[in-house]
């Protein structure tokens, strides 16, 4: 493996990062609107306010879409096939991850998975939860 | 046709196409704006607008204007991908229709195969929204439209086979375009048994990697019935985008064009039943079956039956893509422009063999980006 791609994070996503490398995802709820906001803003996209505050996702979801990677991009090459997926949290936001401890070929849309913060660089990837 | 003459498209022209080293992207507009221009009657000094995007510039626009000796009245250099030239037809309407200027000129090249540009990803810190999608070894642009084919399997049931039957039609069209890259003709196996890229889609679901460029004229209402070719009146123009990044998308399976097409209709007094001729952005099939959908040629979740049975091949009921679209005629890198210019020539009646007997009115969607932007044209000839 050469150089992974890695998150620069920036003042307002700071605190996601810092989360996954506890061990822990969280993400924003507006304490406006009451609604999860993902990924991190300055702004709440659904009532304007500024008022974000961070909580402690449960790090329960569902499998929205994915794909089998088989033609990866450079440093990603010696890792296929591997899956790629778009995971709707249970507070209702949507996310990118990589889906581990499963064979590409078991994954279907509307698999329950949880978060598996993991790797280096340490992100939130997801596997499949019981249920 | 319900629309005011407003503006018509007077000249549309191709550079050279597939490889096309030691040209430059610049050089390949330039001769194009040349020969659209010439097809119009018109030469530099009657360009009085410039809009381009992309290419390997910094401002496209500006870029294209000093290359060409043009001080335009009226430059925009909005990129919103792929679908950007088409959005740029609109834009030179409405400025001609506020009297900001007469002659607007569309340009675009790239050498992205000669230069081996392509790549599927970025290696490297991940900045602002990148931060949360570039970090999972997502091949872009293929992987998040593999994203939404798997989401439209699984709530439609769309099999690889419907996705194949657009590939395979689309080259069918290509084998009688000449300048086309690709003309052997392929199967629905074929296509199946391609290796995959990223699944559910295949090497043949993707468009092509080539060199090329072109240039499009659209001139006021006046000087389209002074011109010596028919003039291509615009009906009909609409833009929208949803998102930037896949994971934002509100509905994997809708794309733009369903604002943007409603918008273009509307404009145009017509319905999707009007149209004789579809030239749709084609990066991948599943592009393909999403705008079909979103421009209202058939119901949500009914985009696999519509394609089936070779319908948008030569001699089907749904001429589409009459060029070989992005899956088999050319694509460099982004690829709007090339629906505007072949509408254009269907309009005219100068398709050849892959004329559309009797085309009347022509519609060209533009896609950009992950799915993220779209823009409609309705055009009509007299």
């Amino acid at each position: 493996m050469t150089e992974r791609a890695f998150p620069v994070p920036d003042a307002v996503t700071q605190p996601f990062w810092d989360g996954v490398s506890e061990g822990v995802l969280r993400i924003q709820r507006c304490r406006e609107c009451d609604r999860h906001v993902f990924y991190p803003r300055a702004v709440c996209p659904f009532c304007m306010t500024s008022d974000l505050e961070w909580v402690e996702a449960s790090g329960a979801g569902r499998v929205h879409s994915f794909t089998i990677v088989h033609r990866a991009p450079p440093d990603y090459r010696d890792e296929v096939p591997y899956v790629v997926a778009l995971v709707d949290l249970d507070e209702g936001v949507r996310m990118m991850t990589r889906l581990v401890d499963v064979e590409p070929s078991a994954v279907v849309a509307g698999m329950a998975v949880e978060a598996a913060i993991q790797g280096e660089p340490r992100l939130p990837y997801f596997r499949p939860r019981s249920g | 046709m319900t629309n005011d003459r407003v503006a018509a498209i007077a000249g549309v022209a191709e550079s050279d196409l597939g490889e096309v080293a030691p040209k430059t992207a610049m050089q390949l507009q330039a001769e194009a704006a040349r020969e659209a221009l010439a097809e119009a009657g018109l030469g530099f000094a009657d360009v009085d607008a410039v809009l381009s995007a992309g290419g390997d510039t910094f401002a496209a626009s500006m870029a294209i204007a000093e290359y060409l000796g043009i001080t335009p009245r009226y430059t925009d250099s909005t990129n919103i991908g792929g679908s950007s030239f088409v959005a740029h037809a609109g834009h030179a309407y409405r400025a001609i229709q506020t009297g900001l200027c007469d002659v607007a000129l569309i340009t675009y090249g790239s050498t992205q195969r000669s230069a081996a540009s392509r790549t599927l990803g970025r290696a490297g810190g991940m900045r602002g929204t990148a931060q949360f999608e570039g970090v999972w070894g997502l091949p872009a642009p293929v992987g998040p439209y593999a994203l939404a084919a798997t989401r439209h399997m699984h709530e439609y049931g769309t099999t690889g086979e419907q996705l194949a039957e657009v590939a395979v039609a689309t080259r069918k069209w290509a084998t009688l375009n000449p300048k086309a890259f690709m003309r052997d003709p392929i199967t629905i196996e074929d296509v199946l048994e391609s290796r995959w890229i990223s699944e559910p889609l295949h090497l043949l679901d993707c468009c092509l990697v080539t060199d090329g460029g072109g240039a499009v004229v659209i001139v006021s209402g006046e000087r389209a019935r002074d011109a010596s070719l028919p003039p291509v009146w615009i009906l009909g123009h609409g833009e929208s985008h949803t998102h930037l990044g896949i994971s934002s998308m509100p509905d994997l399976t809708t794309t733009p064009a369903v604002h943007s097409g409603a918008a273009a209709f509307a404009m145009a007094g017509l319905t999707p039943a009007d149209v004789d001729v579809v030239e749709l952005y084609d990066s991948f099939t599943i592009t393909v079956l999403l705008t079909l959908e979103a421009l209202g040629f058939c119901g949500r979740g009914e985009s696999g039956a519509f394609v089936s049975g070779q319908r948008t091949a030569p001699g089907g009921d749904f001429p589409m893509n009459t060029n070989g679209g992005g899956l088999s005629y050319c694509h460099p890198g982004m690829y709007g422009i090339f629906t505007l210019i072949e509408a254009t020539r269907q309009l005219r009646g100068e398709s050849g063999p892959r004329q559309v007997e009797g085309a009347r009115v022509a519609l060209a969607n533009g896609t950009g980006g992950v799915l993220s932007s779209a823009a409609t044209l309705v055009l009509g000839r007299d």
